[in-house]
């Protein structure tokens, strides 16, 4: 089982979604985050003073899948949320040693 | 002789057009009055009535351009000091600042045949303010409806100078301090600079001791009450010192953003739907026309000063920023309350344009000295306020206003409020005299007693840093603004 975590542009989430429902992912966790890439922040002013914004808004999506899904879920995931701008975000991939399910107590592959 | 009893009716601008447009008597008019004049009386009585409502609901304006413009952890902190302001200074001025500014006056104007008459000068400079019992006339029996809406007016005047320090001192005043302030500028900041205009005294007779004009003229408080809580917010401010990380290493100043810009803007229109009372209704009488002229010079001043404010933030910085134009329009209606009917459209446009640009750039002067004002009060009230202070004896037409203070010429004609525009200097004189008055004594006024408390307050009146830091919501009210 793998976890698929993705940081996405906060207007993207919605196509997100309805891309990975396309494929039959329906079960994800959504989160509000902040980030900042390699641009390293730019500067505003407010009422003349000059400040820096570094964190920008971002969405953290978290979805749970069996190896088998994991490769056409990243992809599915890139091509909904990509804009061609700096700032589109990054997917990673890492294991996930137990799954249960709260309700019934399922674990593992029943669980996703 | 005359020209004292002249002083006696109209001892000073604004009381002087209460009583001849407000009620004599009891609480029922008298039987024998023409029913027209007293139909006019009950109307005007209800304008001023309105007139304090539209103000006190200025209170909700200034609480939310503060906390707007003030930081997230902070601002059950900064809503609550506007919002106990209110009551403190209230009570401060009910008991004492009222009897203090007004209270010497020849009651039997206001209560009829069966009233004690005072002296006809206000307790402040009389000599007559350790007798500040006699000045309880509207606390007991006698206290006509009359009387008691010119309290309330007044009252709601006193706790606008009140509320403007709680913005340039918003996010470090220790919650007891600012208590104290509360009660001391009910009961004497505000009523010292009153009693010397309003309430009769030396400032408003400079027409007769020193030939200048019709002596300091100010019709709603761009002297009297923006530029007095202007003095005050920048006293307490240099005290307090700037908020933690407000200034880099190298002395430059660093963007705190506020937390809730449209909180802020809101609360901007809250203060303009206000000022129509703060203007408009200090005619006290509906029966004078003037009024409407007022309320147009008023938005006139808000409209320009809030494009202008816009323009030339814009031009500064590449963007309209939302506070420099909340601060544009808030910088016309102060500099406009003093010379609001004295002056044509035109020159309200002008004072409103000169207000906008001078507050914007205030705010940088201040600033550059290492003074923190998270909200611009010292800039729009202080600034903004003098220069609406200095602009009747400038733009001053002559339209409106003979015998203002009870000004007479060697002839015995009313002397009209006129200024550089009609040639005339010595009404500038009058109102330079205010402003300087303004900045030395009242300002050190301020200044003593924030020096004096912040020696005798254990720990100063200061946040501690580390309160700053984290919030200072939960260390000082026990709750967060926010609880999500």
């Amino acid at each position: 089982m793998k976890l698929i975590t993705a940081v996405v542009k906060p207007f993207k989430v919605d196509d997100v979604k309805e891309a990975l429902n396309k494929i039959g992912v329906l079960a994800m966790t959504t989160r509000e985050v902040k980030g900042v890439g390699r641009q390293g922040g730019h500067t505003e002013t407010y009422r003349g003073a000059e400040y820096k914004i570094d964190f920008v808004p971002k969405v953290q999506i978290e979805i749970v899948t069996g190896e088998e899904l994991v490769d056409s879920v990243v992809d599915t995931i890139r091509t909904a949320a990509a804009t061609g701008k700096i700032g589109d975000g990054k997917i990673w991939v890492t294991t996930v040693d137990r799954l249960v399910r709260i309700r019934t107590g399922e674990e593992g592959n029943e669980a996703i | 002789m005359r020209k004292r009893l002249a002083l006696k009716y109209v001892a000073g601008g604004l009381f002087g057009a209460t009583v001849s447009a407000l009620v004599v008597g009891s609480t029922a008019f008298a039987a024998d009055a023409d029913p027209v004049t007293t139909l006019g009386q009950a109307t005007n009585l209800l304008w001023v009535v309105i007139g304090a409502m539209l103000v006190i609901f200025m209170q909700a304006g200034f609480a939310l351009v503060e906390t707007g413009f003030t930081q997230k952890k902070n601002a059950a902190h900064v809503m609550s000091t506007n919002f106990a302001i209110f009551g403190l200074g209230f009570v401060g001025f009910l008991f004492v600042g009222y009897p203090l500014a007004f209270g010497g006056f020849d009651t039997s104007i206001y209560f009829g045949d069966g009233g004690a008459a005072l002296n006809a000068e206000p307790l402040i400079g009389s000599g007559n303010w350790a007798f500040l019992w006699q000045g309880w006339g509207h606390l007991g029996n006698g206290a006509t409806p009359a009387v008691l809406a010119f309290f309330l007016y007044m009252v709601a005047f006193m706790d606008t100078v009140a509320t403007i320090p709680t913005g340039s001192m918003a996010e470090r005043w220790k919650w007891k301090s600012f208590v104290i302030w509360g009660l001391f500028c009910g009961a004497f900041y505000y009523p010292i600079f009153a009693a010397w205009t309003w309430g009769g005294g030396w400032l408003s007779k400079t027409w007769d001791t020193m030939s200048l004009g019709a002596g300091y003229v100010d019709f709603a408080g761009s002297g009297v009450v923006h530029a007095v809580g202007g003095v005050a917010a920048l006293a307490g401010a240099i005290v307090l010192g700037p908020r933690i990380g407000k200034f880099g290493p190298d002395g430059k100043p660093r963007a705190i953003p506020g937390h809730n810009i449209p909180m802020a803007m809101l609360g901007c229109f809250i203060l303009l739907f206000g000022w129509f009372g703060f203007n408009a209704a200090s005619t006290f009488a509906a029966t004078d026309i003037q009024f409407a002229t007022v309320a147009a010079n008023t938005a006139i001043a808000a409209a320009v000063g809030a494009v202008v404010g816009m323009y030339y933030i814009t031009f500064k910085t590449g963007k309209p920023d939302p506070g420099m134009m909340v601060n544009g329009m808030l910088a016309g209606l102060v500099a406009i309350t003093a010379p609001c009917a004295f002056v044509a459209p035109w020159a309200a446009a002008v004072i409103g344009l000169l207000a906008a640009i001078l507050a914007i750039e205030a705010v940088f002067f201040f600033e550059r000295r290492g003074i923190d004002d998270p909200v611009g009060a010292i800039a729009v009230h202080g600034c903004g306020g003098l220069f609406g202070v200095l602009s009747v004896g400038i733009f001053a037409n002559g339209q409106y206003g003979a015998g203002w203070n009870g000004a007479l010429d060697g002839a015995g004609n009313p002397i009209k409020v006129e200024g550089i525009i009609q040639g005339k200097f010595g009404q500038f004189g009058a109102q330079l005299l205010g402003a300087v008055v303004i900045c030395t004594v009242i300002f050190g006024f301020a200044y003593a007693f924030f020096k004096i408390q912040n020696k005798f307050t254990k720990g100063g009146i200061r946040t501690p840093e580390d309160q700053e830091i984290q919030g200072v919501d939960i260390p000082e009210m026990g709750v967060l603004a926010y609880n999500d």
